[in-house]
């Protein structure tokens, strides 16, 4: 049986892991390698790293982090944020990620998408999805990341997922905007509707402030894993603990095996 | 005494060199069909389509040389799927070394495609690829095609049905889940095929 995936997301600003407040006043919270190791050693199934140095002004950034972290860990890991270019991507790839992450630049030009998958194969290739609920309909938002650049693309959420997955995008990371830093809880209605759609794996993102809110979208969702930050940047769920309380709740999960 | 991680299908080899180093080997990176031919043990990684790896190790003039090969050969995910007779994926001929094709995880709204993550192994047979492994070992896998279990599989996961993740023929090797990404499990069978596979 697959495992459902556990997965702290980081953001990594000029080389550190920083956390913000509403994209704002970024403090850095530690050292990218020894975080990565951290999580690793704790159990998480996957790493994201959200790049945000390079993202609002078209800087390309160095991301010789991305080596240091790959030949650290064993488990896999992604790369998001400022990956624009089929140039952008193989650097990132070369370096050791796993993954790439790509979402305001496909919402700009979706051929994006082909023209990565065509290169890299579709296993490395996911797209990232904001979603904003204005209280009748879902729809994409893009440039979330800068608040003074993020707007509506115009898409509808589900039109859009069907479209990535045509065009061969891997995995989706579904990041529910209504939700994302609440800590209240997954949208799991929303979460739930993709489920039904979509062909590819759906990562749930945004909103998990406590275990039962992993419990829940795994249950109700079906969803192939859940990503979140602050719970775990803040120590609030430990991944050891959440994982037990998962296999408990008759969820498929790797088991933490201490010592590891 | 070499170690030689065949650099000829396209794949992002680094992370696979990483985990080697992790185990104190230094291995050589080449497609020179010479230097694989000399060297001690072989590994083949491999990511993306069969189609297009096929086609690099043909550039590089190594399909007739790797089949050929009598020291001990582990193909990683795709550079396991290519020593199989073929793949549906791109409907392409590959190495030959297992009988069996590769064919693409049926549509299954349950089951989403690619098959993505940690999956645990089922033991069918013992070799020394999978010495030490405990009952309970989780690997991190990422694919879209699929071979069934058959009488070279020494390994299987389930996803939907059984199908190979572990195979072993006289020298020659593969695991569809990626070694280098599958923590413990992973490194163990790595320093498995270092230590202990003739």
């Amino acid at each position: 049986m697959l495992a459902k995936r556990i997965i702290p997301c980081l953001d990594v600003r000029e080389g550190k892991v920083v956390k913000g407040v509403q994209f704002r006043n970024h403090e850095i919270v530690g050292e990218i390698e020894a975080l990565a190791e951290r999580y690793s050693n704790e159990g998480a199934d996957e790493l994201v790293f959200y790049d945000i140095s390079a993202s609002p002004d078209g800087r390309s950034v160095s991301r010789d982090w991305v080596r240091r972290v790959s030949d650290l860990i064993n488990i896999p890991f992604c790369v998001a944020g400022g990956i624009r270019s089929i140039a952008d991507a193989e650097s990132v790839l070369e370096k050791g990620a796993d993954k790439i992450s790509i979402n305001s630049p496909a919402l700009r030009d979706p051929s994006l998408i082909d023209r990565l998958v065509k290169r890299f194969g579709t296993q490395c290739v996911v797209v990232g999805i904001d979603s904003h609920h204005d209280g009748e309909q879902y729809s994409t938002w893009r440039n979330t990341g800068d608040e003074t650049k993020a707007s509506d693309s115009g898409r509808m959420t589900l039109d859009w997922i069907k479209e990535v997955q045509d065009r061969g995008a891997g995995e989706i990371v579904l990041n529910c905007m209504n939700q994302d830093g609440v800590r209240k809880g997954y949208d799991t209605k929303q979460l739930a509707a993709v489920r039904r759609i979509a062909t590819v794996p759906v990562i749930a993102s945004g909103g998990a402030g406590e275990i039962a809110h992993f419990t829940d979208v795994f249950k109700h969702c079906d969803v192939s894993g859940a990503l979140a930050a602050s719970v775990f940047h803040k120590s609030i769920v430990s991944i050891e603990e959440l994982k037990k309380s998962l296999i408990d709740a008759g969820i498929t999960i790797r088991p933490y095996t201490p010592g590891s | 005494m070499s170690l030689v991680v065949v650099d000829a299908c396209g794949a992002n080899i680094s992370s696979v060199l990483g985990a080697l180093r992790r185990l104190g080997s230094e291995p050589v990176v080449t497609a020179d069909a010479s230097v694989i031919q000399s060297a001690e043990r072989v590994i083949l990684p491999g990511v993306g389509a069969a189609g297009n790896a096929m086609e690099r190790l043909r550039n590089h003039g190594l399909v007739d040389v790797i089949p050929a090969l009598t020291q001990p050969v582990l193909g990683i995910c795709v550079g396991m799927q290519v020593l199989f007779s073929g793949s549906d994926e791109d409907n392409v001929d590959c190495l030959g070394v297992f009988d069996e094709r590769l064919k693409k995880f049926a549509a299954d709204p349950e089951l989403p495609v690619p098959h993505m993550g940690w999956n645990k192994l089922k033991f069918l047979g013992a070799h020394p690829l999978l010495t030490g492994l405990s009952a309970d070992s989780w690997c991190y896998f990422v694919h879209s095609y699929r071979a069934d279990s058959f009488s070279g599989t020494i390994a299987e996961s389930e996803y939907g049905k059984p199908f190979t993740a572990v195979v072993a023929k006289d020298n020659f090797t593969g695991v569809q889940f990626h070694p280098e990404r599958s923590a413990e499990t992973g490194a163990c069978v790595l320093e498995n095929f270092l230590n202990h596979c003739s």
